[in-house]
C-alpha cells in the first residue's frame, strides 16, 4: 500500500464526480427530497414519520451510494483503466482505498444534510446527541453502500446488469428490517433471515437513536456490525480485483 | 550474444478454453525497437500482456532479468493498451498526471509526456472530446510518463495521421537510442520499416524472428510483407 497513490486515487476519482453534476445531486440531494416527501404524505397521521423517517434515513445512503460505486467501479473495468492500473505500482488496495476515501467523503456530507434537515425541517425530535448517532449510522450505513456496490461490480458486465443488481441486493432488505413491519413481529423464518441482513441493524440503530436520543451501546454494536460488513464486502471485492487473468 | 529485456522459453496460454499462443523460446533485444508483426486475432496482444504481467500463462517469462509480473517490474515497464485506456472525464493533462502518479513522476514529467505526444495544446481538454487517435496519444503519454525501461506498445499508430505516425516513430526512434527498449505491436507490415528488429506472429506462434536486415536478406525480399509470404511458404513446405 502507497498512501501517495491512494490519495491521487481519491482525488481522481472526486474529479471525476465533480464533472458529474447530476450524480452529484443524486448523491446529496436524492436522500433529503425522498425523506421530505415521506414526511409530507405523513404529514396528517402525527407520529407517524418521526418512526419511518429516521428508519428510511438508514437504508437510502445505502441504495444511491451502491448504485454510484458498482457502476463506477464496473466503468473502470470495462474502459480498461483498471487492468492498465493494475500493471502500475498500485496496489489493489490503493483502488479500493482510494474509492472508499473519495465515497467516504461524499457519504458524510450527505448523511450530514439528510440528518440535519431530518431532525430540522422534517421535525423529528431525537435532542442533538440523538442527531449525531444518526449522523454516525447514516454515514456508516453509506460506506458499506459503497463497499457492497464495489464487490457487485464484480458480478455485473454491463452497467445495465450493474443497475440490476440494486433491487436484488436491497429490496429483500427493504421488507425485512423492520421498516414495514417491526421485526419482532416477523415469524420466525423471516426474523432469523432478518438477522444475517445487515441493513436491519441500521434501522434498528436509526430506531434507538431517536428513542434513546444518544448513542447507546446497542448502537455501538449495530454500527460495528455494518462497518464489519463494510470491511468483509471490501475484502471481498479486492479478491475480485485479479490482476491476472485468462 | 545480444542483451535481451524479455526472454520467454515453452510459454504457452489458454484463453476461452482454447490454446491462443505457443511459443517455445522469443527474446527482445534491448535498447531497440522491435516489431510485433501478424494479422488481427494472431496472439499480438495476449503476448504482451504476458509480458506486463496480467496474463496468466504457463511456461517461463522474464522480463529485465524478473519473472513477469513481479512487482518490481511495475515500475519499469509502462504498458499501452490497445483501445486508448484513459478516463474520459478526466482532462488530457490530469490523466497523465494521474498515471505519472502511480509511479511517483511530477507535473514536470507529465508536461514533458505530453510534449513528446504533441498534445501540449490540448491540455486542458477533456479526453471524451477527443479523436480516436488524440485518445490514443494521452494512453500513450501516460505510460511515458514513468520514463519506463521497457514500452511495450499495442498498435500505437493505427488511425494515425501519417504526419503523425511518422513523427511517433521518430520519437520511438529517440527513445530507443536513449536506452528504452521498445515492443511495438501492428497488423500494418509497412510499419517494419521503423524497426530493427521484427517478430512474425501468425495463428498463435511465432512465424520468425530476426533484424529486420536479417528477415529480409534471408528471404531474398525487400519487404516485411513479401518475407512474411516467403516465410510463411517455407512453413507450408516443410
Ligand atoms: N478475452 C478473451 N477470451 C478468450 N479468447 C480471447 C480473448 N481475447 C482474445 N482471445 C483470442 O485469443 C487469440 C489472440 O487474440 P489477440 O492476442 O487479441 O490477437 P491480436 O492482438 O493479434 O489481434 C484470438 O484467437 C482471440 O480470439
Ligand atoms: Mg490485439
Amino acid at each position: 500500500m502507497n498512501p501517495r497513490i491512494t490519495f491521487a486515487t481519491g482525488a481522481r476519482v472526486l474529479t471525476q464526480l465533480r464533472r458529474d453534476h447530476r450524480t452529484v445531486v443524486m448523491l446529496l440531494v436524492l436522500p433529503s427530497v425522498i425523506l421530505g416527501l415521506m414526511c409530507w404524505i405523513y404529514s396528517d397521521i402525527p407520529g407517524r414519520f418521526d418512526q419511518i423517517g429516521p428508519r428510511m434515513l438508514g437504508l437510502m445512503p445505502f441504495v444511491v451510494m451502491f448504485i454510484v460505486t458498482s457502476v463506477a467501479t464496473l466503468r473502470e473495468r470495462r474502459t480498461g483503466t483498471l487492468e492498465r492500473l493494475l500493471t502500475t505500482p498500485m496496489n489493489k488496495l490503493d483502488l479500493l482505498l482510494g474509492y472508499g476515501f473519495a465515497f467516504g467523503l461524499v457519504a458524510i456530507v450527505q448523511a450530514g444534510i439528510a440528518t440535519g434537515l431530518t431532525m430540522t425541517w422534517y421535525g423529528v425530535d431525537a435532542e442533538t446527541r440523538g442527531g449525531w448517532a444518526m449522523f454516525l449510522t447514516a454515514s456508516t450505513v453509506a460506506v458499506f453502500g459503497a463497499a457492497a456496490g464495489l464487490f457487485a461490480s464484480a458480478f455485473a458486465r454491463t452497467e445495465f446488469q450493474a443497475v440490476q443488481l440494486m433491487p436484488a441486493f436491497v429490496l429483500p432488505q427493504f421488507l425485512l428490517c423492520g421498516l414495514l413491519v417491526p421485526r419482532e413481529q416477523l415469524n420466525s423464518t423471516l426474523n432469523a433471515i432478518s438477522d444475517f441482513l445487515p441493513l436491519s441493524y441500521a434501522v434498528d440503530a436509526m430506531a434507538e437513536s431517536v428513542e434513546r436520543g444518544g448513542l447507546t451501546g446497542q448502537i455501538g454494536r449495530d454500527l460495528a456490525i455494518i462497518g464489519g460488513s463494510a470491511f468483509l464486502a471490501l475484502a471481498a471485492g479486492a479478491a475480485t480485483l485479479s490482476r491476472q487473468s485468462a | 550474444m545480444m542483451n535481451s529485456a524479455v526472454v520467454m522459453r515453452d510459454l504457452s496460454v489458454t484463453r476461452g478454453g482454447r490454446r491462443v499462443l505457443t511459443v517455445d523460446g522469443l527474446d527482445v533485444a534491448a535498447g531497440s525497437i522491435t516489431g510485433l508483426l501478424g494479422p488481427s486475432g494472431c496472439g499480438k496482444t495476449t503476448l504482451m500482456r504476458t509480458i506486463v504481467g496480467v496474463q496468466r500463462f504457463a511456461g517461463s517469462v522474464s522480463v529485465l532479468g524478473l519473472p513477469a509480473g513481479s512487482s518490481e517490474l511495475r515500475h519499469r515497464v509502462g504498458y499501452v493498451t490497445q483501445a486508448p485506456s484513459v478516463y474520459g472525464d478526466l482532462t488530457v493533462a490530469e490523466n497523465v498526471r494521474y498515471f505519472g502518479a502511480m509511479v511517483g513522476a511530477g507535473a514536470d514529467a507529465a508536461s514533458a509526456a505530453l510534449a513528446a505526444v504533441d498534445l501540449t495544446d490540448l491540455a486542458g481538454r477533456r479526453a471524451e472530446q477527443l479523436s480516436g487517435g488524440q485518445r490514443a496519444r494521452v494512453s500513450l503519454a501516460a505510460a511515458l510518463v514513468g520514463r519506463p525501461a521497457l514500452l511495450v506498445l499495442d498498435e500505437p499508430t493505427v488511425g494515425l495521421d501519417p504526419l503523425l505516425r511518422r513523427r511517433l516513430w521518430e520519437f520511438f526512434a529517440e527513445l530507443a537510442a536513449g536506452g528504452t527498449t521498445l515492443l511495438v505491436s501492428s497488423h500494418v507490415m509497412d510499419e517494419a520499416e521503423h524497426c530493427d528488429r521484427l517478430i512474425f506472429l501468425r495463428e498463435g506462434a511465432v512465424l520468425a524472428a530476426d533484424t529486420r536486415e536479417g528477415m529480409l536478406a534471408g528471404t531474398g525480399t525487400t519487404s516485411a510483407e513479401d518475407a512474411f509470404l516467403a516465410m510463411l511458404g517455407e512453413q507450408v513446405a516443410a
